[in-house]
Order: structure tokens, then sequence, then C-alpha cells
């Protein structure tokens, strides 16, 4: 499969000796959707940043499109799109008069009217920028990016701080945009984002990639699909024994959450009958019980003993 | 043909932001209109006021009054002493006459008015008491337009306002790009950033043409401020001016990242040439130790360019060593900021 994106050894020391990125390979295929996901301060903005080309790494080797950035860069500039985390497009142009803007840049690339339409606001064509909301801004950005008919895409946390609808929009967006055969590259902090849009996903902390596969492939590595999660009335005359519960049947791991207990379950209906068993048998009471599928912030909780959201 | 389309439309953009920010047209067009106008009239030349004297009461006082009356000059009032000291100590009066044997003038000889007032009191005195003057005399009163204040403050004006259009048309619009991340977003696209920092200073050639033609016919037409000189030199001095503050503007904000730095830095450039470059008054006035330091900012120049060939009718090459001030300073400035600008 060819590859779209390479890099190895990546380093990003800023002064003041804070690390970004740390060590970080990575290789995307040409063709698929690759989310970099981890929570804020991850280091995916900087590593982003240094793919596109917008930041020098301290170390490690890039390879876009089988080109480096230095020699090849203006012809690298036409054959990618790219939204930032946070841009501010010019308040008093109209939609389209950006999209030509940014179309005029570009030797070669797609037809104004299209993207608009593809975009979904061809009826807001003429509004000025101010005058859209934060989705229609997002998407505008997008288009901004998709308007050079670019091989390769970009997107920095595209729909951070969006309405479920408007993510939603951007994710057709995404999806028509690889169908076409594109390849796309974005950060995100949101894991069902990562699972929905993306064919694989490295999960990063601390400036280096601790996790790296399939949405399915990850969640696969927790040993359950299931999550359990239960409290226990206070009182009681012992503590529950995490390595007792890791024994019921069907459990893969156990671990104390915000006060309650979360355990990796294969398959509930073996370890229910068990586990109710074993807190009467302990003579403690259910004060809550939840199952639901596993997802990958259950990946980067038990990787790492935070949340995404945590930072 | 790319190369070109990219250009245009940077130049649309920087046009299209112009005409679609009401306040900037304020500050551009209508603000230096109101100064003008607001300057003009409290300059404007009428009939001299006259000189204010004061008679001091006693013998002879009202024959003295009537003999000072004949004199257009001045104006003239009976005042008992102690009113009339303080008077003159308060600036009421010039000069106080006394009509005593002989005749006593008390007054400031360093109040040009008081001189004035003095010798166009004794002159009336001594007609009243039958001095006949040996030479015949005639008075012709000169109020030309090319010599009123309002003539010298149109140019300055103008010049001013290339100086603000370039420092804040360039600076600021650059720096707020940058707080915005959108100089970073242009930099992530194909474009050459030649064609960019071209629209810019086009945009601003642009607005130069729009201020000097919307200054000098309102300068025109409003005060009937003569324009001697060509178009063309005019032109080509408001031209090399604005390409001069576009490059200082340029330079303030080569590596600001901060509304707050990038309006310090510019009132920091402006302020010191608005009170010493002779926009409202004449850099002349300025002691001569610092009048190399004040002929070699480029303001200065601009002003005495735009003076010389508005109000003179002077030649481009009688202005070499103006242009060649603003051509030193733009130079400058655009290789300093070229090297030192941060594009993101």
């Amino acid at each position: 499969m060819a590859i779209a994106i390479r890099c190895q050894g990546l380093y990003k020391r800023y002064d003041g000796d804070v690390c970004a990125v740390d060590g970080l390979d990575l290789e995307v295929y040409a063709g698929e959707c690759f989310g970099l996901l981890g929570p804020n301060g991850a280091g995916k903005t900087t590593t982003i940043e240094i793919l596109e080309g917008l930041r020098e790494a301290t170390a490690g080797t890039v390879e876009i499109l089988g080109r480096r950035w230095g020699r090849h860069g203006r012809a690298l500039r036409e054959a990618l799109g790219i939204s930032l985390q946070e841009t501010k497009l010019p308040d008093k142009l109209t939609v389209r008069e950006v999209l030509r803007l940014f179309r005029s840049f570009y030797a070669r690339g797609a037809d104004v009217e299209a993207v608009l339409a593809r975009i979904e606001l061809t009826e807001k064509a003429d509004t000025w920028v101010s005058k859209l909301s934060g989705g229609q801004r997002q998407r505008l950005a997008v288009a901004c990016a998709l308007v050079g008919d670019p091989e390769l895409l970009f997107l920095d946390e595209p729909t951070t701080g969006l309405d479920p609808q408007s993510r939603r929009q951007l994710w057709d967006i995404i999806r028509g945009f690889k169908e076409g055969g594109g390849t796309v590259l974005l950060t995100t902090h949101y894991m069902d984002e990562a699972e929905r849009l993306c064919d694989r996903v490295a999960i990063v902390d601390g400036g280096r990639v601790i996790a790296l596969g399939t949405p399915a492939e990850l969640i696969a590595t927790l040993g359950g699909e299931h999550i359990v999660e239960f409290d226990v009335e206070a009182g009681g005359d012992e503590p529950l024994d995490p390595a007792l519960l890791a024994r019921v049947r069907s459990v893969s791991g156990a671990r104390r959450e915000n006060g309650g207990w979360r355990l990796q379950v294969r398959e509930p209906h073996a370890a229910l009958p068990e586990l109710i068993a074993h807190l009467q048998a302990a003579g403690r009471r259910l004060a809550r019980l939840t199952i639901r599928h596993a997802s990958l912030e259950d990946v980067f909780v038990t990787l790492t003993g935070r949340r995404l959201r945590d930072g | 043909m790319g190369r070109r389309r990219a250009f245009g439309h940077l130049l649309l953009w920087r046009l299209a932001e112009f005409r679609r920010e009401p306040e900037v047209i304020f500050w551009v067009f209508v603000f230096p209109l109101l100064l003008a106008i607001g300057l003009g009239i409290a300059f404007r030349d009428g009939a001299p006021a006259k000189l204010p004297v004061a008679v001091i009461e006693g013998a002879g006082a009202a024959e003295m009054a009537a003999a000072l009356a004949a004199a257009p000059e001045l104006a003239c009032e009976i005042m008992e002493p102690g009113q009339a000291a303080r008077a003159l100590r308060l600036g009421k009066v010039v000069l106080l006459a006394e009509p005593s044997d002989p005749v006593t003038y008390r007054f400031d000889p360093s109040r040009p008015e008081s001189l004035l007032a003095r010798a166009a009191a004794d002159a009336a005195l001594q007609r009243a008491a039958g001095r006949r003057d040996p030479v015949a005399v005639r008075d012709e009163a000169v109020s030309e337009p090319g010599g009123r204040y309002i003539d010298f403050l149109i140019p300055g004006l103008l010049g001013m306002n290339l100086m603000g259009g370039g420092m804040w048309g360039v600076g600021y619009v650059i720096v707020e790009m940058r707080i915005r991340m959108l100089l970073k977003r242009l930099m992530a696209t194909p474009m050459r950033r030649s064609d960019f920092l071209l629209a810019i200073v086009a945009s601003r050639l642009i607005f130069m043409l729009a201020e000097t033609a919307v200054l000098l016919c309102c300068g025109r037409e409003l005060f009937d401020v003569r324009i001697q000189g060509s178009v063309a030199a005019i032109l080509c001095v408001g031209l090399l001016g604005s390409l001069c503050f576009s490059g200082l503007g340029l330079l303030t904000a080569s590596r600001a990242r901060k509304i707050e730095t990038i309006s310090g830095l510019v009132n920091l450039v402006m302020l010191p040439m608005y009170v010493l470059s002779g926009v409202f008054f004449s850099a002349e006035r300025f002691p001569a130790a610092v009048q190399p330091f004040i002929q070699a900012l480029p303001l200065t120049a601009l002003n005495d360019a735009l003076r010389a060939v508005i109000l003179e009718g002077a030649t481009l090459a009688s202005q070499w060593h103006e242009l060649c001030i603003m051509g030193a300073w733009g130079g400058i400035a655009f290789a300093l900021a070229l090297r030192w600008f941060r594009w993101s």
C-alpha cells in the first residue's frame, strides 16, 4: 500500500525544555483516514504542524507523498489541503470571495461553486464570514483546504466546539473526500469522532504514540468489548478486592474509578450473575450498574489511567 | 497566469476590507477634512485684531485717547492707574500711555505686540501734536492664496495622512492577520509571499491616490487652496511617501504578536513626527541644534516636498534631497522587515 505520510523519530523541544513531541513514528497509508487521538497538550497540534511543514522538528525525518519539506516545499503545498486549529478567516469577505481567494493560490484546483455545494454553503455564498455560525465557519475552513483539490488533507481538531449536527455535516464532508480517493490526517480529542471517522487511530500521549491500530483492534486490546460500571452502597465489612473482582468469569480487568468500579468484560451475561453473587457474599448492595460497549476512551484510560478530557 | 490571478485576488481582498469598514473611511477621509475645517476656521485670515492700549486717568487723558483713536491699529481705553497696571500684567492691554510730561509708555519690550503698539501710539501722538512726515507713504494690504495658514496646513495634513495610512494600513493589518492565524493559514497554501506583500503595498498606493485627490480637491473647493505644481509631481511625491511609510509599517509589524505591541510601536514612530515634522506648524520653529535630526525624518521630507510641489510649483528634481531621504527610510525599512518578518 502506498504511504502518504511517514515520519520517524520526530522530536520537538521548545525553549524552556518542554518536549512537545518525544520520538514519534507514524505511517499513514494513501486513501485512509488516520486519526491522532489524544488529550489537549499531548503534542497532536505540534506533530501535525511539523507534518504540514509549518514548524521545524528538533529532530526526525518527515516524508509527505514521498517528498521532503524544504526541497519540494512549493510542489507539496499544491498537493496539500490544510485546516489549522484556529484560523479566523477574513470577516469582511463573503464566503465565495474567501474561496476564490484561496483558489487563486493553487495552479490547479476544484471549482469554487462545486466546493460551495459540497460544503452546503451555496445559500450563504454572498454572506460575510462574520455573519456565519460556528459550524458554517468551520465548514468554510475545511472548504479552503479542499479548494486546491488536494491529495492529502490535514485537519487539526476540525469539530472542536461544534454542535452535534455541525459535527455530523463535517464528518460527511470528510468521508466524501476520502471516497474520492483522498487521504486524511486529523487530530481530535473526541473518541467518537475517531471511532466513526478513522480507519486507523494513533493514540498520542506525552508526545509519543502509545497505541496504534483500527478502532476495533484497539478496543479488542482491552480483552473485553463491554464495560460494566457499578457502585456499591456505603458500609459493609471490608473493601472490595480488585483481584477478586478480576477473577469473576469473563472479566479481563477491574479498576476503581470515581468511587465506583469499572470492569472490562467479554460476555456480560456470563459475568453479571457471578458478580452479583460475589457482592451478596461480601454483604454489599448494588447502588448502580451500567453496561456499555467499550470505546477508545476506555483504551486511553486503561493505558494512561487518565481520561481524555482531563488533559 | 496563476501568479497574476493570486495577486489580483489578494488586492481585491484588501480593497474590499477597506471599503467595508466604515470607521476606516472616517479616519482616512473625513477626519483630515474635519481637522482642516476646524483649523482653517481657527486660524483664518481676517482683519487683524486691534492692539489694546490703556491711557492712564489724569489731566490730558481724554485728549490723548482721542489722538490715539486716530490710529486704526489701536483700541484705547482710559483706566485709573491701579486698574491699568493690572490690565497690563494680565495681558489685557499691551501698552500703558500716561499723559505726563514727558509722555510715558509702559510696556514689556519682549512682546512684539507691545512694540507695535508703542510705535503706532507714538506716531499718532506726534502727528496729533503737529508733526508732518517728510516722506509720503502708501500701504498695500496683501492676502494672496498660497501664503495663508490653510495653504500651509493642507499639504501637512496630506503628509500626516499618508504616514498614518502606511503605519496603520500595513502595520496594524498585518499584525491582526498574524493574531488571527491568517498569516499562518496563508503560509499553508502555495501562495507566494511576494504576492501577498505586493498586494498590501499596492492597496496602499491606491488609497494614497484617493486620499490625495479628496484632500486636495476639498482644499481647493472649500478654502481656495491653489495647486501650483503638476499633478504628476504631486503623485510621485505621494507615491514615494506612501511606499516609505508602508515599509516602516511593515517593519513595525515584522515581529509583533499583540495588538497592544503594534499600537504602541506605531504611536512611538508617529507621535514625534506629528510634533516635529511640520504638520501643523513649521519645523523651522525648533532650535537649530535639533534641525539636522528633524530634517532627516521621513515625514519632514514628505511635508517639505509636498508643500514645495503643491504650493510653489517646484519640480521633482528640485526636491531630490527630500526624495532621497524618503527613499532611504523606505528602502532600509523594507530590507529589515523582510529579514525579520515572522509569518506565523
